[in-house]
């Protein structure tokens, strides 16, 4: 068997690295060793697959945040939609986008969130979806706020929504933070700091009138951008 | 040319969002993983309930447990650990893996998921995989891709998890780029007393820091 083409590694242009002064809990969790280079092999390229294997791995998509429950969640609705591509700008189809985040007053379901703002039975703040055969996406959730960490002193975190994407193999893995446009605490967030500050903006959405439900919701457009091929790959 | 969206941490409360009912046991056999503990006391939690109900996975029952350290060696007792890896027969459940030759498992997708509990532990339970190719003509040891993140964590960590009884390990293309007194933080060792439970622990830094690949 032909050695499969390998993705793109790290764009150490975008990417950040695995420990960031100012945020302080990766301090004691990088590594000290520098990573050993791996080529990819069937390992690396492959993961999940197949039409039905979100379905069958972890169950139905939730594509509204604010109706998982008998009432309405409490907060501003908005839409979030966009597109999932590689460097190569191929839309990536089929992929699972997991989604997480608090609650309108910054407060997540986990018992561990001692934040002192309400929790909102009707909201829970997880879900996922599966991009279609363009790689798009689209889903409707609740407008997160923003809340205090323990990082240094007074430190907020900016509204933000947490992604995850398996892409199509295991070297494509991506986990990541969206952020408002405007957002006066971006520009002092650690975690959004630890990025290099050419690619920082990748991680604020788009507002969008043009996808905006009227009498309804706001919208926001986000793309995301895995890892792509280092060579066209063969067409099977 | 699409610039690469960058990393961004987990956060700590992956775990109402990431684990689901099953995702630790990639046999398909149970619940393990899911971590209604973590949930805020009478939510209605409904988004994970799912179940995979996958039945009667092939090949030898293993159970993959460890804990992981930070580098001042204390428990990391809010990460998230990822595996991949082939079936009992050496085949990814994947179209760029082609081998007609080797057979698919229907009931076994290789895929799984486990959040450390307070003692920085985790535990999955899956099949041993079988040999995959490697570059060239070379053929791989068992292994298992994985993948740890979490609160702290600004990216992903990959390693790989060897088995302590693999003769085939000498030969594997990868381990033969890790410098050899390094070699054995990727090893599993079967666990004395214990039917087919294999023990890697990861650390994040110290003396037996695990090797972590740039892939």
């Amino acid at each position: 068997m032909a050695d499969p083409v390998p993705y793109a590694r790290d764009d150490a242009t975008a990417q950040p690295p695995t420990k960031f002064a100012d945020f302080k809990a990766s301090a004691v969790r990088a590594p000290s060793h520098p990573l050993i280079r791996a080529p990819h092999t069937l390992t690396e390229i492959t993961g999940p697959s197949g039409d039905d294997i979100w379905e069958k791995l972890v169950g139905p998509a939730v594509s509204d945040l604010t109706r998982q429950h008998n009432g309405e969640a409490l907060g501003e609705r908005i839409i979030i939609s966009g597109q999932v591509l590689d460097e190569n700008d191929r839309p990536v189809p089929n992929t699972m986008i997991e989604i997480l985040q608090a609650n309108a007053g910054g407060r997540y379901v986990h018992e561990y969130d001692q934040h002192d703002s309400p929790r909102d039975p009707n909201f829970t703040g997880a879900g996922r979806v599966i991009t279609d055969s363009d790689g798009r996406y689209r889903f409707i959730t609740i407008r997160p706020g923003a809340y205090p960490w323990y990082n240094a002193r007074n430190a907020w975190r900016p509204s933000h929504i947490h992604y995850s994407l398996l892409g199509v193999g295991f070297a494509q893995r991506l986990i990541t933070q969206m952020y408002f446009p405007g957002d006066p605490l971006f520009p002092l967030d650690a975690i959004a700091n630890a990025v290099p500050e050419a690619a920082r903006q990748r991680l604020v959405a788009r507002f969008d009138l043009e996808t905006t439900e009227p009498f309804w919701a706001l919208s926001y457009r986000f793309d995301f951008v895995l890892r792509g091929r280092e060579a066209t790959p063969m067409e099977h | 040319m699409a610039g690469q969206t960058p990393w961004q941490t987990t956060g700590p409360f992956l775990h109402f969002g990431l684990p689901w009912n099953g995702a630790a046991d990639l046999t398909g056999d149970s619940d393990l993983g899911a971590r209604p503990d973590l949930i805020a006391p009478g939510h209605d939690y409904a988004v994970l309930r799912a179940k995979a109900g996958r039945e009667g996975t092939l090949g030898q029952r293993i159970e993959l447990v460890g804990r992981v350290w930070d580098n001042r060696n204390a428990p990391v007792i809010d990460s998230l650990i990822e595996i991949w890896q082939a079936n009992a027969a050496g085949r990814y459940a994947h179209p760029e893996d082609s081998r007609n030759d080797v057979a698919l498992d229907p009931a076994f997708i290789g895929f799984g998921r486990c959040a450390s509990d307070k003692e920085g532990a985790f535990r999955f339970r899956t099949i041993r995989p079988g040999r995959v190719p490697g570059p060239g003509n070379t053929l791989q040891a068992p292994h298992i891709a994985l993948g740890i993140m979490g609160p702290g964590f600004l990216k992903r960590l990959a390693t790989r998890v060897y088995f302590s009884d693999a003769r085939e390990n000498a030969e594997d293309p990868i381990l033969g780029l890790v410098p050899e007194e390094r070699r054995a933080t990727l090893i599993a060792a079967k666990e004395p007393g214990a039917n087919n439970v294999y023990r890697f622990d990861i650390h994040l830094g110290g003396a037996r820091e695990t090797v972590f690949f740039d892939i």
